[in-house]
């Protein structure tokens, strides 16, 4: 069965190029444009994998990490979180947050598709 | 077009969007607002730029929205104060940005030194106040050892496979490592998963994994969130220590993690040589015992198994749709579309007046049902026509933020100080108004700091602020837009003007001009009040282009000025260009349209006021002031010339061309005014002289649109000088 992939971002661009290389690899794809539209999406469905930027209008990337660990419902599902940093300390206070990974902008699809598959089962 | 070229296009699209957003938070924080959703939200519209930018590799524009974003970002955590300095050279980032992209979009060379320079300033902004580097802790919880009971029985080691069977064949393997791994509790709290990155390594090659239990708890002491178990993994691979390094990437600092390279085989021996302690299957030999199995579906594999039967189930729910997208308020529309609804909407119109016309000519009442549903169908097509050209309609805000822009240019440029305010952003107007406005209005915008505001010094001297202000307005005014460009300057020296106007021919000397006509002089062609051609306004365009342009969109332009106080434009714009008011009129049998624009009055001459001069050409005297009489049908070649005789039986239109000239166009009848729907001439035949366009009156029939300023054109290159002088001298208003 096709794995879901939850993305979350606020840039047309950015949904459409994760969307392409996600799909591209099979995955099913369902898209909120910002956190409090992905927590809200995480109502409908709930994903195997949810890849969520940082910097986001209305609830940010750290606001998702803390609702979905927070919930027993969700606290199991990775979070990749999309980072344009590669520096350390952005990663540390991603993962500080409870992100599983993170992907560092501009991604490669073949190293994001892999990044999946590294906290997915 | 490929799909990247697809989400290009997107990204270019969604930058615009982010740079009126940047602007327009700019402004704001500029104005004086702190508001932290502002700087937040202009921050994250940098970093969009940012992160759409390095996916297509535009260096420049990555590096520079980089330097802009750190600022930001050191201002919205307070370490940074939006000082007036910092807030400009914010400003001239954002224009840098606008440029980037938009040489980006045109896939133009970007020169360095176009961004070097501010880029440099947005560093000096960041090395002011060094960022201070929030290191995390990162705790590693190392594993208490509990005390083990001894349960009484042992547990028979029991292999579980862990490869999911996709692993491909290991290449030659040429090294063998040992991994130790021992999870911390944040690495489950994350929800990392040890099982997967065990599956991660085994791909790289062959392994043989052994589970360390010493650690684990007997079961009544067992904490479900903490991490008991560590594992030993020996891989042959021929990866190196990076690509086994990768894989724990997420989880370092999460773990203790040690990979040592312990053989190092030489290429041809075989795998099976190279690893005594090899399984031939690469699978996973795991000691468990039940406490671990427990352990393990409670810690981790159960929150992810779980997770993964919902989305199953909600997935069969919605029938395998993804369905996360939410509905949005707005759509986009290819132009093309809108145009072509509107083209129907207007044959609709026209359709709809001929069927009225056909009705009431078969004789039916009033207030027979088939009447008032035509009456229904005629107030429905109109507002139906309202509510399509309402979708061409766009707030002027864009256009707008695009002058704030032009008033930092020619700040920086003069060395004046002048604030830009804005009135009237949401004022919505037809989108290729909008869009043929910005040259009128940047150069209106510069003539007002460049001509209109006073030098600091003289400001002072005149006890006025030091700081000078321009006002752009928009405005729904009777049908139309009023746009409004007000300085508070010295005002137009109508002295220099009319001496400017004297030495270059425009004016006879002697002749004595009201100040409202003297600051209608700007307006004509080949005026420029400059005493030396500056780089600002003087760019080869003066004000007579700037009317001839708005004229082009159906709009006038006025002037007023007040000595020490300021000047204003006006400028009154329809709302849109696929409908025009008209005064039908019939010239020679033939019907004609003249635009409601350029009319000034109406009036039925009589032979006593009309005079001939010679030629061809006559003139017309209205209140003491003569006008140059336009015989229409005949410059149209509709007729031969009429004799003076029969002028006194038609009707003369006082209308108002460029150069703010009067002239009388003489036509048979007026029939009606009457809004007309715009049909183009040249698309469907070509260009003809004296004509701007067509239009089906509700009749059927055809009406050609009379274009003012040709029809006066033509009348000027055929008659002689001596009209051209009564005109400079007398046509002025």
């Amino acid at each position: 069965m096709k794995k879901t992939i939850l993305t979350i971002d606020d840039s047309r661009t950015m949904r459409d190029m994760l969307r392409l290389a996600l799909e591209d690899a099979g995955f099913n794809i369902v898209q909120a444009v910002d956190g409090v539209d992905g927590i809200d999406a995480l109502n409908r469905c709930t994903p195997n994998v949810i890849v969520t930027d940082i910097n986001m209008p209305r609830m940010d990337g750290f606001g998702v990490i803390k609702a979905v660990r927070s919930d027993s419902r969700w606290r199991g599902v990775p979070i990749l979180v999309l980072t344009t940093e590669s520096d350390d300390a952005k990663k540390q206070m991603a993962r500080q947050a409870g992100a599983t990974g993170w992907i560092v902008k501009p991604f490669d699809p073949t190293k994001l598709v892999a990044a999946i598959h590294r906290v997915s089962p | 077009m490929d799909a990247m070229a697809a989400i290009k296009k997107t990204f270019f699209e969604e930058c615009e969007e982010q740079l009126a957003e940047m602007e327009a938070g700019l402004l704001a924080m500029n104005e004086g607002s702190a508001e932290n959703e502002l700087v937040n939200g202009v921050f994250r519209a940098v970093h969009s730029i940012k992160g759409g930018a390095g996916a297509f590799k535009l260096g420049a524009l990555v590096s520079f929205a980089h330097k802009f974003e750190t600022v930001l970002d050191l201002i919205r955590s307070a370490r940074l104060s939006a000082t007036p300095d910092t807030m400009r050279i914010m400003l001239r980032a954002l224009d840098i940005v606008s440029d980037l992209v938009r040489l980006s979009r045109a896939e133009a060379p970007i020169d360095d030194a176009l961004w070097r320079p501010v880029g440099a300033e947005l560093e000096a902004l960041i090395e002011q106040k060094p960022q201070q580097q929030i290191q995390p802790e990162i705790t590693v919880v190392p594993e208490a050892p509990a005390e083990v009971v001894d349960l009484g029985f042992d547990f028979a080691p029991t292999p579980i496979s862990i490869d999911d069977g996709a692993v491909a064949s290991p290449p030659d393997p040429q090294q063998t490592y040992e991994i130790e791994f021992r999870p911390s509790k944040e690495l489950y709290a994350s929800a990392n998963e040890p099982v997967v990155l065990l599956r991660e390594v085994a791909k790289l090659g062959e392994t043989s994994v052994r589970c360390n239990c010493d650690a684990l708890p007997p079961l009544d002491s067992l904490d479900p969130d903490s991490s008991y178990l560590s594992w030993t993994i020996r891989l042959v691979t021929a990866a190196d220590i990076e690509a086994v390094r990768e894989v724990f990437e997420f989880v370092d600092g999460a773990c203790e993690l040690s990979v040592a390279l312990i053989e190092h085989a030489p290429a041809q021996v075989m795998p099976a040589v190279a690893v005594p302690v090899a399984d031939p299957s690469p699978s996973l030999t795991v000691v468990p015992d039940i406490t671990r199995q427990l352990h393990e579906a409670r810690a981790d594999s159960a929150p992810v198994l779980a997770s993964e039967s919902v989305a199953a189930a909600d997935i069969q729910k919605d029938g395998g749709m993804a369905s996360g997208q939410p509905a949005t308020a707005t759509i986009r529309v290819d132009l093309d579309r809108v145009d072509r609804l509107i083209n129907l909407v207007g044959e609709l119109v026209i359709n709809q007046a001929m069927l009225t016309q056909r009705v009431l000519a078969e004789g039916l009442a009033k207030s027979s049902s088939t009447m008032i549903g035509l009456d229904e169908l005629e107030q429905l097509t109109r507002e139906i026509q309202e509510s399509v050209m309402a979708i061409r309609a766009q707030p002027i805000k864009s256009l707008f933020q695009r002058m704030s822009r032009v008033m930092r240019e020619v700040c920086a440029a003069t060395g004046k100080d002048v604030r830009l305010r804005l009135d009237g952003e949401m004022t919505e107007l037809d989108k290729t108004v909008i869009e043929r406005l910005a040259d009128p209005l940047t150069h209106m915008i510069r003539n007002a700091v460049d001509h209109g505001v006073e030098s600091r010094e003289t400001r002072i001297a005149a006890g006025k602020s030091p700081d000078g202000s321009v006002r752009l307005s928009a405005a729904h005014r009777s049908g139309r837009v009023q746009i409004e460009i007000s300085d508070d300057g010295a005002g137009i020296d109508r002295k220099r003007v009319l001496a400017k106007a004297i030495s270059k021919g425009l004016v006879l000397q002697g002749v004595e001009l009201s100040d409202g006509e003297i600051d209608n002089l700007l307006f004509l062609p080949g005026f420029s009040t400059s005493e030396s051609v500056s780089a600002i306004s003087g760019r080869g365009v003066g004000m007579d282009v700037v009317r001839r342009s708005i004229q082009a969109l159906g709009g006038r332009i006025s002037i007023s000025s007040r000595s020490g106080q300021g000047s204003s434009f006006v400028l009154s714009l329809p709302l849109t260009l696929a409908v025009l008011d008209g005064m039908v009129v019939r010239v020679a049998d033939q019907t004609l349209v003249v635009p409601l624009t350029a009319i000034i009055e109406t009036l039925r001459p009589a032979s006593a006021t009309v005079h001939a001069l010679g030629g061809s050409a006559s003139v017309i005297k209205v209140r003491d002031r003569f006008v140059p009489l336009i015989d229409v049908g005949a410059e149209l070649g509709f007729r031969a010339r009429r004799q003076l005789a029969d002028e006194a039986d038609g009707v003369a239109i006082l209308v108002e061309s460029e150069t703010s000239t009067t002239h009388a166009l003489l036509v048979d009848t007026i029939e009606d005014q009457r809004q007309v729907v715009i049909k183009s001439v040249e698309t469907n035949y070509g260009k003809i002289r004296g004509i701007a366009a067509a239009t089906i009156l509700g009749d059927g029939r055809v009406a050609l649109i009379v274009d003012v300023e040709d029809v006066v054109g033509i009348s000027r290159s055929d008659t002689g000088q001596q009209i051209n002088e009564l005109r400079t001298g007398a046509g002025i208003r």
